[in-house]
């Protein structure tokens, strides 16, 4: 086994006292994220999954184009960095291919609801047997906080400096409630990990994912509503806050689509 | 048997895992008659029709990056839209097979054939210093030939492998004996032939990523210059061309595919007006046959490029044949075929 195990320096870090470990599956490197942003919990919450599952020889990840670009960096499993959008392609090559593997995708919201939306529907509407993990913070985090489908009414980002028009812009689009509508989803939720509460259910939901490709009857697609305080020019406390006000009563929390018994 | 559909035959036979594609005229017969024999029963081959170019192109890039022997085809307008992730298997280093049976272009241009594609194929087509290897089929025999030879090379090399050839070929008739069938690999062999695969990872190996991506400078640099020297490799071992009555010859015609056929017409009824014509057809547009023009620029009066474009083979020609010899093009666009009168004429004109 290569994996290195979490190294402890304190001496009260010591195994009667553990409450938490870094699952081995998070690779010992420094995130490239912004302090107080989502993608880090995330990628660890898909990793414990992984983990808990005992199913690493049988995942295989899809790194989007954006700020989570270097995902094979910090997660454990085989990853595929794909174009820009194309995630949802990729997964479906592999998931073809290997019908009884665990193919994930990871997105952010301008990779999968603005250049990448005809790759999803189309990979939801076919009922391909992946999970979709889609990160909504509502801007273009890694080309520096421009507007997103996601964007919220209003909201200021560096291509909409007066706050985002619905007259020139469109309305913010509801990816998961219309990919709910698809006969070929199987599973659709909405979670958030800024509390440690939320963690809890967001891990619940990616578990739940991941185990139900297992009956083959479609996608399982899972929204983190996440913060992006860069680009939203907020400290991650306020970027939180703002979320729960803001972003939350627009894309309100909770399983969407669950199969029926 | 049609050229598409022997190329479509030809891929089931030489163990491919999957065809990922989107019709288009003037080839969809190719995934039609896949769809009709059912590989799924036969082979366990997967055939799926795509919503688009760029989601067939992006299903190749994960079967590739996952070791599967894996395919598309499409024609001049659909491979323009792939072009991104054609650029994307060349920097990942992955290897498919991609069928482009050319029409005329530009724009929705036409359905007929040309080979207006040339410089697309050859010289990249998408972003970036890569190159793909490029074969130009001249028959319904080569069709089927270069599936399993495609897939060789796009292994042995970690490239993508262009099939270019033209709305003709793909649809003309002939006899052709097809390969016997090659067994698909289990995954087993997989993870033993291409263990940079992300097949999932087992515990005796660190994580396989397939990505393009290099964000530091001198890292890319050397990833470039790895790539150049594969295309040198490749340069020094795969040229592939055919030749009949050059050794004697005044004018050499360069043709591949459908004009190549023309020419071979050309070079007989020449003969018999005593003019020494010769045909040198590549059959490796990349790597280009640099080596036989450059014997043979010596000896001629000059080399006629025949193509169904406005002239674009002919500029590597020149760029080989450095004004060794004179250089001419006849060509015919628009889904327009060159005749042998006419071909004849331009080769009078050239010893005049
Ligand atoms: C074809 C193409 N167009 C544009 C880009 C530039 N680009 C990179 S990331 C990105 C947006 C990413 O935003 P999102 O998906 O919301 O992810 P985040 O960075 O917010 O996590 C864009 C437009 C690109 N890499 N490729
Ligand atoms: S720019 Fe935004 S999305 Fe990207 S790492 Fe920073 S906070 Fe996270």
């Amino acid at each position: 086994m290569s994996f290195e195990t979490h190294k402890f320096n304190s001496h009260i870090a010591v195994p009667e006292n553990l409450v938490y470990a870094k699952t081995p599956l998070m690779n010992d490197k420094p995130l490239s994220y912004c302090p107080g942003c989502g993608h880090g919990t995330i990628h660890r919450l898909i990793m414990e999954t992984v983990e808990e599952l005992d199913i690493l020889e049988d995942t295989i990840g899809i790194a989007p184009v954006g700020c989570s670009v270097l995902a094979y960096e910090f997660m454990g499993t085989d990853v595929q960095q794909a174009a820009h959008g194309r995630a949802c392609a990729l997964a479906t090559g592999i998931s073809r291919l290997y019908p009884d593997k665990y193919v994930f995708t990871y997105q952010g919201d301008g990779d999968l609801a603005a250049i990448g939306t005809a790759e999803t529907i189309h990979a939801c509407n076919r009922g391909e047997n992946i999970v979709i993990i889609f990160v909504n913070n509502g801007i273009y985090g890694m080309t520096g906080g421009q507007m997103a489908p996601t964007t919220l009414p209003g909201m200021k980002t560096s291509t909409s400096p007066f706050g985002r028009e619905q007259k020139d812009a469109g309305y913010p689009l509801k990816m998961t409630e219309l990919v709910a509508h698809l006969p070929g989803t199987y599973y659709v939720t909405r979670q958030s990990v800024h509390t440690p509460v939320n963690v809890r259910k967001a891990k619940k939901a990616i578990k739940k994912a991941f185990e139900l490709t297992r009956h083959k009857k479609g996608v399982s697609f899972v929204e983190l509503v996440s913060n992006c305080n860069s680009g939203w020019k907020m400290t991650p406390v306020d970027a939180n806050k703002w979320m729960e006000e803001n972003m939350f009563p627009f894309y309100p929390l909770g399983d969407i689509k669950v199969p029926s018994k | 048997m049609k050229g598409n559909e022997a190329l479509a035959e030809a891929a089931i036979l030489a163990g491919c895992d999957g065809y990922f594609g989107y019709p288009i005229t003037p080839q969809s017969e190719i995934m039609e008659y896949l769809m009709a024999e059912q590989p799924m029963h036969r082979t366990g081959m997967v055939v799926l029709q795509a919503e688009s170019e760029i989601a067939s192109i992006n299903m190749v890039y994960g079967g590739a990056g996952a070791g599967k022997r894996v395919m598309t085809s499409s024609s001049s307008p659909g491979i323009s839209l792939m072009q991104e992730g054609i650029s994307y298997l060349a920097g990942a280093e992955l290897p498919c097979v991609i069928v482009n049976v050319v029409r005329g272009g530009p724009g929705l241009g036409t359905i007929q054939p040309a080979q207006s594609d040339y410089f697309q194929s050859v010289k990249g087509g998408g972003h970036g210093d890569y190159k793909m290897i490029t074969l130009a089929p001249f028959s319904v025999q080569e069709m089927a030939d270069f599936v399993a030879l495609g897939f060789d090379l796009a292994f042995k090399y970690r490239i993508p492998v262009m099939i270019l050839s033209d709305g003709a070929i793909g649809q003309m008739m002939e006899k052709v004996v097809l390969p016997v069938q090659r067994p698909r690999w289990t995954e087993q062999e997989i993870r033993e032939m291409s263990p940079w695969a992300t097949v999932g990872r087992t515990k005796d190996r660190h994580n396989n990523i397939i990505t393009s991506l290099n964000l530091k400078s001198d890292v890319q640099e050397e990833h470039n210059r790895q790539l150049q020297a594969k295309y040198k490799t490749i340069i020094e071992n795969e040229v592939r061309y055919e030749e009949s009555y050059c050794e004697d010859a005044e004018v050499i015609l360069i043709a591949y595919g459908t004009s190549a056929r023309i020419c071979q017409k050309a070079v007989d009824i020449a003969r018999h007006q005593g003019i020494k014509l010769g045909l040198l057809r590549p059959i490796s547009l990349f790597p280009f046959p640099e080596a036989a023009l450059i014997k043979y620029a010596e000896k001629v009066k000059g080399f006629l490029s025949v193509e169904m474009s406005a002239g674009q083979m002919v500029e590597d020609i020149r760029l080989v044949v450095e004004g060794k010899t004179k250089v001419a093009h006849y060509g015919r666009m628009g889904g327009i075929v060159p005749t042998t009168d006419e071909i004849i004429e331009n080769v009078k004109n050239l010893i005049n």
